[in-house]
């Protein structure tokens, strides 16, 4: 059967959505990343659960607990993004509702990291 | 000339209750719903680092609500679904190395999946209790 793509699309191997693999390897490799940066995480919270107000902050004005805690959010933000936008692509079928939750999918990680974000940097400067 | 029309009754395909329910089917459901819920969970600790960039008030508002028995609820939920989303996805890296794919291997995954995160959130409890100093 005669192939109708250019010899540039085929090589590309982008696909009708032009997105190619590109989902799928990107929800491995922060699935990867996820996993040292929330065992790390989760050891920090469990250690300092309930520690008074000037303790955490100490230990999360430290530039190596902030840069792992910081790298732990946007990790786990875009990874849990790439999740939720399948769920939503499964699920709902209305166009319109399609639309508009895919991009409240978008906003919504990057409200959760700018508020966690701007705090790190708040602490580490000691603002 | 035959003509198709809209009303007749098109052949569908099987959907999920036809098939008999196996432990890969049950951890597969398991690990969207867990995917699903840890989906807000990020905000929560955002929340608790922002009340500690803010005021000692606030952090201990905040530490208060988490440190509450409905607080240790919700976050001794969100530990294991943590838990057991990290296994399942283990398991599907492992999958996609193309090994473990066999009929019994991937059952016998899928019950370790469930197992695993069940006895690792009751040893990250008990350890989380032990290095406060006790219940």
């Amino acid at each position: 059967m005669a192939d109708m793509r250019t010899p540039l699309n085929r090589v590309r191997g982008l696909g009708a959505a032009r997105g190619g693999t590109e989902h799928f390897w990107r929800q491995r490799l922060t699935a990867v990343s996820n996993l040292p940066l929330i065992l790390f995480f989760m050891g920090f919270v469990m250690a300092y659960s309930g520690a008074p107000f000037e303790e955490v902050r100490a230990a999360i004005a430290s530039p190596v607990v902030a840069l792992l805690i910081g790298f732990a959010f946007v990790s786990v933000l875009y990874h849990m993004r790439l999740g939720m936008q399948v769920i939503i692509e499964d699920y709902v079928h209305d166009q319109g509702w399609k639309v508009a939750l895919i991009i409240l999918n978008t906003f919504f990680p990057i409200v959760v990291g700018a508020i966690a974000l701007l705090s790190l940097l708040k602490i580490v400067f000691g603002a | 000339m035959s003509k198709i029309t809209a009303t007749q009754s098109r052949p569908l395909s099987p959907h999920l209750q036809i098939y008999r329910f196996t432990p890969t089917m049950a951890m597969s459901v398991a690990h969207r719903i867990t995917g699903a819920a840890l989906y807000f969970g990020p905000l929560l600790f955002a929340l608790w680092l922002l009340a500690a960039a803010t005021s000692a008030e606030w952090f201990d508002f905040v530490s208060g609500l988490f440190g509450s028995f409905l607080g240790r609820l919700v976050l001794f939920g969100y530990s294991w679904a943590l838990l057991h989303h990290m296994l399942g996805g283990i398991r599907h890296l492992i999958w996609d190395t193309g090994r473990g794919l066999e009929r019994d291997t991937s059952t016998r995954l899928a019950k370790a999946t469930l197992i695993g995160s069940i006895t690792l959130t009751v040893i990250v409890w008990v350890v989380g209790y032990a290095l406060r100093g006790g219940f």
